[in-house]
């Protein structure tokens, strides 16, 4: 099958999955306690049964569940994903205004963590046994076993609080109104310190991941043979090992990549990035319905979306899929 | 005509003043949290609206720390003596953001159309009034059916918000495009909302009082995390960390640093006053005896001293001491185990558990009620904690699914407005969490309740009032825990940043930075 033919069989099964998905979440969540009429009703400090009433209505809440959910599909189906209970906004709108701050976190924590990770991974690989890989395997033992909320605050208090070189939260100066090279350099030092802690504790899961698949493929026969034919470690470990040992690290990037839109709810929250995941979580404490089902959606589509990215890669990495099927 | 016409505005403003003039410009940094939902203050009017949105928006009142009426869009008032007539003069020259004159029509447009239909604690005021009326574009005639004493103290910001005719006449208020960049008459103007991360106001240059304001802008900036927050203040970040911004146990160390200071006021009129619901439909909560030794078992000087780092007062009834009216002439719950016990062997209490279902508004209100659960279990009281997030406490609450549940409300500086109606039995409705959710029935104190609020002179309300909260005490409705005091924060540079009684939320109108 051709990767064009792989991508249209995929894609039309993705749309099935996504619909079957929207629906499984609306009953999600309308099965979860908390009327959002009542939320909101409560944030004005006091409410009486007409505004209630008239929140619900207003909300199309008073209507039976099957009518909601009609509506909220047929919504769907033409790309609109609703309107926002609470902040009074389409939530496509909402969604987007947060989308290139979370990206920029999220991939910058991606990419850093993806080429650390092989790069300690193959390294650690390499040397093993010896006390560079001791190091290499206790460190991110370390940081994957450390909860990101603290790490995220000790950074704050070491890099911001005691040593003043970076700023601790934020996306940029506020009110400094940056443009061009000086706008850049200023998100670029907001963002040092999110990236680096949401990405050191991926960087720890994919060296660790790295190295455990880099040795498993070494004891395998063809690597005894290229050594038979005389190659050189290097030119061993980098077209053989490698290249097969890569395949289960595309495979946990790719889990991942499809997660990078939700966001990153710990790390956004600590240093008051203005992601996503703070809009996710700050909707679901308000029951925002619509909020959430479209971060929801929105998360599904693009773990699909990575999906199929990934397989693709797979085919370029290693053509004996392709050739399989 | 009984005049109670305001002279002493350039008296305050003289006390107000430091020796040394104010000085013009500068930037404020206050942090807002959560993030408000909106900024028109006539359509939403939680904490973060209000805090953002007062200064943009203005009502026709402000009030002193001691709950005095002081001018705001009215330059003068008169009640008549009978009660029933409330007639305010208007400031002249003053303008909409956009331009536009205000007048009296934006007033009566605003309590008699806009309000009326959106803001659901006024509404309970307005049953009250006959007529609103503008007799000349600067005059603002109220009627009301009968006397009503409170009246005067529902003049203010988050109360009774002005919002201008000419942008809201004959439209869908909440979906009015206009919400999203707020036109009021305040001193500030809304400049930009970058969502999640602050909100941008500047100095409105043709403001109505002369030199005011002297900042320049005012950033409101969104931190999510109260641990980001206190960094946020040392590293200088911001500037004002507004009341409950920051854990208690934050607050010493804070306010230890240099060039930092702390106040308690600024609180009076919204006087939050913590308790817990007893539910009085079933189980243990529904006899008096339980709910008495439930009182006396608590050490709440303790939970003062300890959970809340010793900031509030130990409540002891109904009324906060800040609000009028206020009477400690009541049977006193000190800390007594020993008569708790006494109570519940008298009730035959058999060891049934309850549930205690604390606030989901942090770690505090957590330990909070962790140190009632322990008191509980010193007396043989069975009890276990039932936490939920914020959902889904308004669903427990407003569906009286609990034994006993923490929660605070404002008060609004006068028992009509904002304590009557936890109590009174027309108040007893499923579905809504702010009203008599405890269940308490008690109709001759009902009409007790009614009569205070209407009755003309203060000092006849007074004696009333004492009378209900002396009765109510007794029969312990619910467990009323503690007058909270949410200190504000902030460097000492800024000045004047809290005279008023609803403080930080007007505060930025006078605030000046020493440089």
């Amino acid at each position: 099958m051709t990767i064009f033919a792989v991508v249209v069989s995929r894609l039309s099964k993705a749309i099935l999955t996504l619909l079957a998905i929207a629906i499984l979440n609306f009953f999600l969540i309308h099965a979860a306690p908390g009327d959002p009429a009542v939320v909101l009703a409560g944030e004005a400090g006091a409410a009486d049964e007409q505004m209630i009433e008239q929140l619900r209505e207003r909300f199309g809440l008073d209507q039976p569940l099957y009518v909601q959910l009609g509506k909220y599909v047929a919504g769907i189906v033409q790309l609109d994903l609703g309107y926002s209970f609470r902040q009074g906004a389409p939530v496509a709108e909402l969604i987007a205004d947060r989308l290139p701050a979370t990206l920029l976190l999220t991939l910058t924590a991606f990419v850093v963590s993806l080429v650390l990770g092989i790069a300690f991974g193959v390294a650690a690989a390499a040397r093993v046994g010896k006390p560079s890989d001791t190091v290499l395997t206790t460190m991110a033992l370390l940081f994957y076993a450390t909860p990101l909320y603290w790490l995220a605050l000790m950074a704050v208090l070491v890099f911001s609080v005691w040593f003043g070189w970076l700023p601790g939260f934020g996306y940029e100066t506020v009110g400094a109104n940056y443009t061009g090279l000086e706008r850049v350099l200023d998100i670029g030092s907001h963002l040092i310190l999110p990236a680096l802690t949401l990405g050191l504790f991926f960087t720890a899961v994919y060296m660790r991941m790295a190295r455990a698949s880099m040795l498993e493929v070494s004891q395998l026969d063809f690597v005894k043979t290229a050594k038979a034919k005389g190659l050189s470690d290097a030119v061993i470990r980098r077209r053989h090992i490698l290249r097969n040992a890569i395949l289960p690290v595309v495979t946990l990037a790719g889990l991942q990549a499809g997660q990078l839109v939700g966001g990153a709810v710990l790390t956004e929250t600590v240093f008051a990035w203005p992601g996503i995941g703070r809009l996710m979580f700050e909707s679901l404490a308000a029951r925002d319905y619509n909020t959430i089902l479209g971060v929801f959606l929105v998360s599904a589509a693009m773990v699909i979306l990575f999906n199929i990215v990934t397989d693709i890669v797979y085919r370029i990495v290693d053509p004996r899929i392709g050739a399989r099927s | 005509m009984k005049y109670l016409k305001v002279t002493t505005f350039l008296i305050a403003a003289a006390l107000a003043s430091p020796v040394a003039a104010q000085e013009a410009g500068g930037r404020l940094d206050i942090v807002v949290q959560p993030e408000p939902p909106g900024l028109m203050l006539g359509l939403v009017q939680n904490g973060p609206t209000q805090l953002v949105a007062g200064d943009i928006y203005e009502s026709l009142l402000r009030y002193d720390s001691d709950l005095n009426p002081m001018p705001s869009l009215a330059k003068s008032w008169e009640i008549s003596d009978d009660g029933l007539t409330y007639t305010f003069k208007l400031n002249e020259g003053v303008k909409w953001h956009d331009g536009e004159d205000f007048t009296a029509d934006d007033v009566v447009f605003s309590a008699d159309v806009f309000l009326r239909e959106t803001h659901a604690r006024l509404r309970a005021s307005l049953a009250y009034v006959k007529s609103i009326t503008a007799p000349d574009p600067m005059t603002v005639v109220f009627k009301l059916k009968e006397p009503f004493g409170p009246f005067i103290n529902a003049f203010e910001n988050g109360t009774m918000p002005i919002v201008p005719k000419h942008i809201y006449e004959g439209t869908d208020f909440a979906n009015n495009p206009a919400n999203a960049t707020p036109i009021g008459t305040g001193p500030f103007k809304f400049k930009e909302w970058v969502k999640g991360s602050h909100i941008h106001l500047v100095k409105n240059e043709d403001y109505y009082v002369d030199g005011l304001p002297y900042l320049d802008e005012v950033f409101y900036r969104v931190i999510p995390d109260a641990a980001a927050r206190a960094v946020a203040f040392e590293t200088g970040e911001v500037d004002v960390l507004p009341g409950g911004s920051v854990e208690n146990w934050d607050i010493p160390r804070l306010a230890e640093m240099d060039g930092v200071c702390v106040t308690e006021k600024g609180w009076e009129f919204l006087a939050p006053l913590a308790w817990m619901w007893l539910n009085n439909r079933e189980g243990p909560t529904a006899n008096e005896k339980f709910r008495q030794a439930v009182m006396y078992a608590m050490d709440r000087e303790f939970m003062r001293d300890v959970v809340w780092n010793g900031f509030g007062k130990v409540a002891t009834g109904p009324i906060a001491s800040s609000t009028n009216f206020y009477s400690d002439d009541v049977t006193i719950y000190d800390h007594n185990p020993d008569k708790a016990k006494e109570l519940l062997a008298e009730m035959g209490y058999d060891g049934e558990p309850v549930r205690i279902l604390p606030l989901p508004y942090g770690e505090t209100w957590q330990r909070w009620a962790e140190a009632v659960r322990q008191n509980l279990s010193e007396v043989g009281i069975n009890a276990e904690i039932d936490s939920s997030d914020v959902a889904g406490w308004n669903e427990k609450t407003s569906q009286w699914d609990y034994d006993m549940a923490f929660t605070y409300l404002y008060q609004y500086g006068d028992p009509a407005l904002g304590v009557s109606r936890n109590y009174t039995a027309d108040r007893i409705k499923k579905g809504s969490p702010w009203n008599n959710v405890e269940g308490y029935e008690n109709l001759a104190l009902d009409e007790k309740w009614a009569a205070a609020a209407t009755m003309v002179t203060p000092e006849e309300r007074e004696a009333a009032y004492a009378e209900i909260q002396k009765e109510i005490v007794d029969d312990v409705p619910v467990a009323w825990m503690q007058e909270l005091t949410f200190p504000t924060i902030y460097r000492c540079n800024v000045n004047d940043l809290v005279t008023t009684a609803i403080g930080i939320n007007d505060g930025p109108r006078n605030a000046w930075i020493k440089k």
